[in-house]
């Protein structure tokens, strides 16, 4: 278990995320028409939501980056993210009940719901970029580069996550359903990421201990 | 061969457009809208590529008789109720019907319900539709207008869902759900009667989720099969041959509008001609617009 397998694994969890991202973004039309309709202007609350959670989590995650960065913190953030889509399928129409019956507009209602539902977990899920890079990123010569091919596996999971739930997905599956499998994906993910950053101490710990011995 | 073909269709389009006049054409938040006229025929259309996206009709010289065979067939929802107080029309089009009702009904409340802005104003400016005391129009989604509706307690003896001619199905009007929330806007004696899809798969989707909601219903068609019309009931659907008792005073009364009632009662029907275990619509699942193909 080198580094190499490291960045591979790092390249595929940013893969998803990016796939989950758009995959819950283009559900997110779905799951609000039945209480804001399908006017453009929810596309609008969509599109700025996700943006702007993206944008603070892009902030979050250079800045979490800075300290101590590590495989298990990284996978720590996909079981978040993991959890906090979770409430997209179990609660959506409670918290979209009580927007509805709060605010008249439909373009404030959509605004507030999909704030409610989408935020903090986009907000986690735009985390994972900067990390990765910190994670990936050994030398700075190369960081410009390594930058560029983090960016173009995860807006690559972007492009196949929306065409196949859009394609797909919705044909065959319960919105919830999809939800959830994306719920789970990302905390599986982060739960492989763990049990790899805990091989890799084991192995670092044997090695000193064998290094000790032999002095 | 494959030259004449190309031709054939070339001088198929050539003369579409010579035939039609595009009087007006915008491009709207939702969709194209062009008003085509074919010497006294008026048309609107949502889509030019081709002649079934003809959205609603009328005849300049004779505004008052409808054209189009569905629209004709919708006023099935009168033989069941002859005499509806409050009307909701869910998909403006060019306001023919809620016109031809009003002549109608004259008291009647009749509420039409579009989400696009230029529609409205395409079809006051183009195809006579009217506003008055008895009705009205809002620009909004027609499911969020029903939950609403169903917040303030409204009761409607006929809704007509009229939402699914243009290109764009709104996938969240076909769901048990959204019939849900119709059936429970109905009054007592209320029916609703909806425009659906005919050919595609859609068919069988749309059958099995109206069953799910309001059990059996009658389908209403026309001769050539393209269209056709649920009509479906708060209460029990009544009997068929009881509602033959008072066919004639109303097909004296539609006759001015060019509507056929007693042919359009001939093609009432219960028959379930889809299979059993069709999967019903949710909020959940509905790929409408992917069935649609």
């Amino acid at each position: 278990m080198d580094s190499r397998w490291q960045n591979r694994l790092i390249y595929l969890l940013a893969f998803s995320s990016g796939f989950s991202i758009m995959g819950v973004e283009l559900l997110g039309g779905r799951i609000l028409a039945p209480y804001f309709g399908s006017s453009v202007h929810i596309w609008g609350s969509i599109i700025t939501v996700f943006m702007l959670s993206l944008s603070i989590g892009y902030l979050y995650g250079g800045k979490l980056s800075t300290k101590n960065a590590n495989l298990s913190r990284y996978g720590l953030i996909f079981i978040v993210a993991g959890i906090l889509v979770l409430p997209i399928a179990l609660w959506a129409n409670p918290i979209m009940e009580s927007i509805f019956m709060a605010v008249e507009d439909s373009r404030y209602g959509s605004l507030l719901a999909a704030s409610a539902l989408f935020l903090l977990p986009t907000i986690v899920l735009g985390m994972i970029s900067p990390y990765s890079v910190r994670l990936l990123v050994t030398h700075k010569e190369e960081s410009g580069q390594v930058a560029g091919v983090l960016y173009f596996v995860s807006t690559l999971g972007s492009a196949l996550g929306t065409i196949i739930t859009s394609f797909y997905f919705v044909l065959y599956f319960e919105v919830n359903a999809i939800i959830i499998s994306f719920s789970l994906l990302l905390m599986a993910l982060g739960a492989i990421a763990l049990l790899f950053a805990k091989a890799k101490s084991n192995q670092v710990l044997a090695s000193d201990k064998e290094l000790i011995s032999e002095n | 061969m494959r030259i004449n073909h190309l031709l054939g269709l070339l001088l198929l389009v050539v003369s579409n457009f010579a035939l039609g006049k595009v009087i007006h054409q915008e491009r709207s938040m939702y969709r194209n809208i062009i008003v085509e006229d074919s010497g006294n025929l008026r048309c609107l259309k949502f889509n030019v590529k081709s002649n079934k996206t003809n959205q609603s009709c009328f005849l300049k010289s004779e505004p008052n008789r409808l054209v189009f065979n569905y629209t004709k067939l919708l006023f099935s929802g009168m033989i069941v109720n002859p005499n509806p107080k409050r009307i909701l029309i869910i998909g403006l089009g060019g306001g023919t019907m809620s016109n031809t009702l009003h002549q109608l009904l004259p008291d009647a409340e009749i509420e039409n319900i579009e989400i696009d802005p230029a529609v409205i104003k395409v079809a006051r400016q183009y195809f006579s539709f009217f506003e008055n005391d008895h009705v009205t129009s809002v620009v909004k989604d027609g499911r969020i207008y029903m939950k609403r509706a169903l917040i303030k307690k409204q009761k409607y003896d006929w809704i007509i869902l009229d939402a699914f001619n243009g290109d764009y199905i709104p996938e969240h009007l076909m769901t048990k759900e959204f019939l849900e929330e119709t059936k429970a806007l109905l009054s007592e004696s209320g029916v609703v009667t909806a425009n659906t899809f005919s050919v595609s798969e859609l068919y069988n989707y749309e059958s099995a989720t109206y069953q799910s909601v309001f059990g059996e219903f009658f389908q209403v068609k026309n001769r050539k099969n393209e269209n056709r019309i649920i009509l479906a009931t708060k209460g029990q659907l009544p009997n068929q041959e009881h509602l033959k008792g008072d066919l004639a005073t109303l097909h004296d009364r539609l006759r001015p509008f060019g509507v056929n009632i007693l042919d359009v009662f001939k093609s009432f029907t219960k028959e379930q001609d889809w299979p059993e275990n069709t999967p019903v619509l949710t909020d959940q699942f509905s790929p409408a617009n992917l069935l649609n193909q």
